[in-house]
Formats: C-alpha cells, sequence, structure tokens
C-alpha cells in the first residue's frame, strides 16, 4: 500500500505546481456554470410545470458539478497512461513490481484530487454569496451531506474505473484518443444535462447504467433531487457498477499484457 | 542461474503498399505478415557472470531481453530465472533485477532525481537502511551529488544516463539487464559507465546481461558474447575464441625512410603514403616475425605497428558472414 501513497504523493505535487492552467479552468467552469444555469433558467420561467427538478436543486447540481470538474469528469485526466502504452515506455512500469492496474488507478484518482483541491474553493465560494435563485444551497440535512460525501469517492472510482478500460483500448488501437467512450459517458452521466432531463423510457434505462454511478448520483444527492432510502439504493448501485468495471478492468489487463508488443528498442 | 530453452515469440505487422487505392483496400481486407522474432533461442547463465548480447538492429535483442524481464510473454519454450518464470510471477521476479533501456526513461521528469529514487524504494519497498547504503554508495561511484538536487529534464544525456543506471541499483538486484546502456554518451561518459558496471560486477557479483551495438562496451566488459541474428542464437563463446573463428589476418602499418619496400607472398597492400605502407598479412602463409625481418631488409624502417583485427571488424565480419 505505500508504494501507491508514494505514488499518489508525487502524482499530487506534480498536479499542484500547474497554477496558471488551474487559474484558467477556475474561470472557465465558472462561466460556463454561470451560463448553464441562465440557460435553464429560461426555460424554468417559460413552463416551471414542463421542469422534472426543482429549480434550486439544479442550481446546486451544476455549482457543484464545477467545483468538482476534475473528480468526474471522464477526459483529459491520467493521460500519461495511454502515453506509456503508445511510447512504449509502458517497459519500465512493467519492470517494476507493482500491479500496472492499480499503479494508473492510482495516478488518475492524483491527478484528479490535486485538480480539484487547486479549483474547488474559489466556485464554492462564489457560487455560495451570488444572489438568490443562483445561489448554490448546502444540503437540506446532515443525513442527505453525509450520503453526498460517501457518494463522491465511489463516483469517482466508477469514472476512474470506466477511463481505465478506455486507456486500455490503446493496447489495442494505438491511439491516443477515444472520443465515443468519452462523450457517451459524459452524456449518460448527467455531465451536459441532469439525467432527469432525459425523455421517459430513456431515462429509466440511463438511471440504471453504469454511467448512474458517476456524477449524476452525488450531485442529485447533494442537490437533494434524490434523497432519503433513494439516496441508499443509489449509492449501492454506485458499489455494484464500480464493482463490476474494475474486475472487468483487471481482466482486461491480464489479457492485454499477454498479448503486448514493444517495438523499437 | 538463468536459463532459455526454445523460446520462440512471433510479431504480427500489417504491411501493405504505399498509395491511396492500396490503403482504401487495406481498409477491408489487411495483409499481415509473421516477424519471427525469435527462433527456437537456448542459453543459459550462471550467476555472476558478465554476459553480452549482440546482433544488428532487429535481430532480436531486445525482445529477448523483455522476455527475460518479464515484460513479453513469449509464444512457447521455458524460460527460468532463478527458479522462477518471468511472466507468470512477473511481480515477484522484477524485485531481483534491474533494468536500464538505454533508449527510455525512468525518471520523473520534472522533479528532483531524489524525489525518483524516493519513490522507486517505497515501490521496492526497500527498507531505510539499505536504501541510504546504496544510495551514498552509487552517489560516490557514479559521482552523483549535485545531480540528485536537479530535476531529470535539466541534465545532459551522460548526467541523466549515471541517474538511470543508478535507479536501476537502488534495491541491489541480483541481475542487471543493460540495454544499449551507453548509446548516445561521449566518451568521458561512456568510460564512467563501464567502470561501475565492471566494479559492480567484480564487487557485489551482480549478473550482468548487456546489449549494445559498441563494440568497445563488450571488449571492456564481457567475457562471454552471445551473437544473435535474426532471431537466432549464432555464437556463443568468448571474445577470443570469436575472435579465433573469424579471421586471424593482421594488419601492419610500416613507416620507412628511402627506398619503397617490396611485399612478398602472404602480404596485401592496403594503403600507401609517403613513408608509409599499410599492409594486411596471413600470419599462416606469412608468420609476422618473418614479414617484418623481410620488410627490414628492404629499407630503413623506422616504425612498425602490428595489430590484429578489431571488435568491430570481427562483428562486422560475422554478420557478413551469417548473411544477418
Amino acid at each position: 500500500m505505500k508504494k501507491y501513497i508514494a505514488l499518489f504523493r508525487i502524482r499530487f505535487i506534480n498536479g499542484l505546481q500547474y497554477r496558471a492552467a488551474a487559474l484558467a479552468g477556475l474561470t472557465t467552469q465558472f462561466a460556463w456554470g454561470f451560463m448553464e444555469i441562465l440557460s435553464f433558467s429560461a426555460f424554468y420561467r417559460a413552463n416551471p410545470a414542463a421542469f422534472p427538478m426543482e429549480f434550486s436543486h439544479l442550481v446546486s447540481y451544476v455549482w457543484i458539478q464545477q467545483a468538482f470538474l476534475a473528480l468526474f469528469m471522464p477526459w483529459g485526466v491520467g493521460g500519461n497512461a495511454v502515453e506509456t502504452i503508445v511510447s512504449g515506455n509502458i517497459s519500465y512500469d512493467l519492470a517494476r513490481p507493482m500491479d500496472i492496474y492499480n499503479r494508473w488507478f492510482f495516478e488518475t484518482i492524483a491527478d484528479r484530487v490535486s485538480r480539484a483541491t487547486l479549483r474547488c474553493a474559489p466556485i464554492l465560494i462564489l457560487a455560495s454569496i451570488l444572489p438568490l435563485p443562483f445561489r448554490m444551497k448546502l444540503p437540506s440535512d446532515l443525513f442527505q451531506f453525509s450520503m453526498f460525501l460517501i457518494s463522491v469517492p465511489i463516483a469517482m472510482f466508477a469514472v476512474t474505473a470506466y477511463c481505465l478500460i478506455d486507456y486500455m483500448s490503446a493496447f489495442y488501437t494505438m491511439s491516443r484518443y477515444n472520443a465515443i467512450f468519452v462523450i457517451v459517458a459524459d452524456f449518460f452521466a448527467g455531465g451536459y444535462i441532469p439525467i432527469p432531463f432525459f425523455p421517459e423510457p430513456v431515462r429509466k434505462i440511463a438511471e440504471l447504467l453504469p454511467f448512474a454511478a458517476m456524477q449524476n448520483m452525488p450531485l442529485r444527492i447533494y442537490s437533494g433531487d434524490i434523497a432519503g432510502m433513494d439516496a441508499v439504493y443509489g449509492i449501492g448501485l454506485q458499489l455494484f457498477w464500480v464493482t463490476v468495471m474494475i474486475a472487468f478492468g483487471k481482466l482486461l489487463m491480464r489479457r492485454s499484457l499477454k498479448r503486448i508488443v514493444t517495438q523499437g528498442g | 542461474m538463468i536459463t532459455l530453452s526454445n523460446i520462440n515469440k512471433t510479431f504480427r505487422v500489417a504491411r501493405r503498399q504505399a498509395g491511396f487505392g492500396r490503403a482504401v483496400k487495406a481498409l477491408f481486407s489487411r495483409e499481415y505478415e509473421l516477424i519471427h522474432a525469435l527462433n527456437d533461442v537456448s542459453f543459459s547463465i550462471k550467476d555472476g557472470e558478465m554476459v553480452g548480447y549482440i546482433g544488428p538492429n532487429g535481430a532480436g535483442k531486445s525482445t529477448t531481453i523483455k522476455i527475460m524481464c518479464g515484460i513479453l510473454t513469449p509464444d512457447s519454450g521455458e524460460c527460468n530465472i532463478d527458479g522462477r518464470v518471468p511472466w507468470r510471477e512477473r511481480i515477484a521476479h522484477v524485485c531481483e533485477i534491474g533494468v536500464v533501456f538505454g533508449q527510455r526513461s525512468q525518471l520523473w521528469w520534472d522533479v528532483p532525481i531524489i524525489d525518483s529514487f524516493e519513490l522507486i524504494r517505497d515501490i521496492y519497498k526497500t527498507d531505510e537502511k539499505t536504501y541510504k547504503n546504496s544510495l551514498d554508495e552509487l552517489t560516490m561511484l557514479l559521482d552523483l551529488g549535485e545531480l540528485l538536487k536537479t530535476p531529470a529534464r535539466s541534465l545532459s544525456l551522460g548526467q541523466r544516463m549515471r541517474c538511470e543506471i543508478a535507479a536501476s541499483l537502488l534495491h541491489k538486484p541480483k541481475i542487471l539487464f543493460l540495454d544499449e546502456p551507453t548509446i548516445g554518451l561521449d566518451a568521458v561518459s561512456k568510460i564512467a559507465v563501464r567502470q561501475f558496471i565492471k566494479k559492480l560486477n567484480t564487487e557485489h557479483g551482480t549478473t550482468v546481461i548487456l546489449t549494445t551495438h559498441d563494440m568497445q562496451d563488450i571488449e571492456a566488459l564481457t567475457e562471454r558474447i552471445l551473437l544473435i541474428g535474426k532471431g537466432r542464437i549464432l555464437l556463443d563463446g568468448s571474445l577470443d575464441e570469436l575472435k579465433k573463428h573469424s579471421s586471424s589476418r593482421k594488419t601492419l602499418v610500416v613507416e620507412y625512410t628511402g627506398v619503397m619496400p617490396t611485399t612478398s607472398e602472404g602480404m596485401t597492400l592496403k594503403e600507401m603514403k609517403d613513408g608509409r605502407l599499410i599492409i594486411t598479412l596471413d600470419p599462416e602463409i606469412l608468420p609476422v616475425s618473418d614479414a617484418i625481418t623481410h620488410l627490414a631488409a628492404e629499407a630503413d624502417l623506422t616504425d612498425v605497428s602490428v595489430s590484429g583485427i578489431t571488435a568491430e571488424e570481427m562483428v562486422a565480419e560475422l554478420y557478413r558472414e551469417y548473411h544477418i
């Protein structure tokens, strides 16, 4: 375990040094969140009855999403796993007494946490002092808040386990970007619009997919859209999908390593 | 103890002719070619040996090294290193070995070397005392000192290579695999690296397996040579044996004043420039001493030097002989 913590530490320190990137990300995410809320508010004013979430729930959903974007986004993190595959540097990683899957998992988590650490606070502070309809609220009670706190890491593990499957596809394709992998996950995890806004039959299916175990769950628990026992069931679903995706990922890793080829020295 | 027997490894490579039409065709049906990277490779290496593994580019050197490191799984054949099959018990196996891939880097690019070293310490679960001990020793022998505080990206290639070698030895491995460790280094760095490897082998009894294209590495370091070509082991023996195996021809460089001496049977004139002759000599027809006596009788010699075939020439000759 110590070695994974050491890896996490060096990666975390490495991530903290990119201050300019953090500032740029911060501005983008704040502007993005604000525009998203404004456009949703236009829909809400047109017909509040056709709006599937309470407006205040939606506002919290968007702000938490933007503040913790780095924890949940299915793109742009842990990219050097793919690079080691494509460049062949994976030779060195394989010459270490370390499980490659676990290693990438920890590295990706470290990337996510270090980025979120730099970015979340200013967005959270700004979002909680905005004028009212746009202001982020605290969860309704302590239960809801603790459910949120449990759900966050599981959602992060879920999206990371999914990303790792995506990285491993590079063993077969030698390609760096698999846009379809990212877009499907982002869409069905409620990254563009929250799942309650999906049309009925699609929504029912989407609620059960592995993507529902990603940002969808903690964001809706925080905002109060999923409350009480539903939150407990939701976390159960998350645990189920995380287990399935990690098991599948480890299996895929074992198969991939058997047929791995490294060329050119 | 390292034993490889009948190792085979094949790669599948997609090939097509140039051109747009062919590219479109390849979308639907692709032609593959099987490359036999290793063909029935067998050898064994005893503890504490220092072995040079040579062969032209693409001969299968790196593939063999990667199989011995547990990185690649061969298609068939057996490999046993200290009682373990590398690719089956990869994690247990790699604790006992150190690897340097001269063309790649294992150091963290943006952080000081010492941070990378500490990470490696944690990865190998090396205890603090052993780590301190080997760090001190490596720092002294490889003259790392100030380099430890520098990020890898600001080091020169030679400095970085010294750090790479140190990084591979922090956990005191029993076997060290060096895949082109002197590639791109200047003369001073090469000599430093060679001296260090030699010392490591004699003092710690570390088994060293070295691939290189630099024949001076081989001459300076290894007793035993394995020659591989087109995926097959072609020769296994000492450098001297190999030299004997190839031609025994000598090169004579003669400087003289006055009349140019004539050559006799067994001597071939290769080059002549004012006052200087280069002659190749077949000692089986004309012994070296007789040749010198003959030349001395004909002209006033000011300097004579006799040299055997260089390792470089020898290898080039071997490659030719085996058509690799």
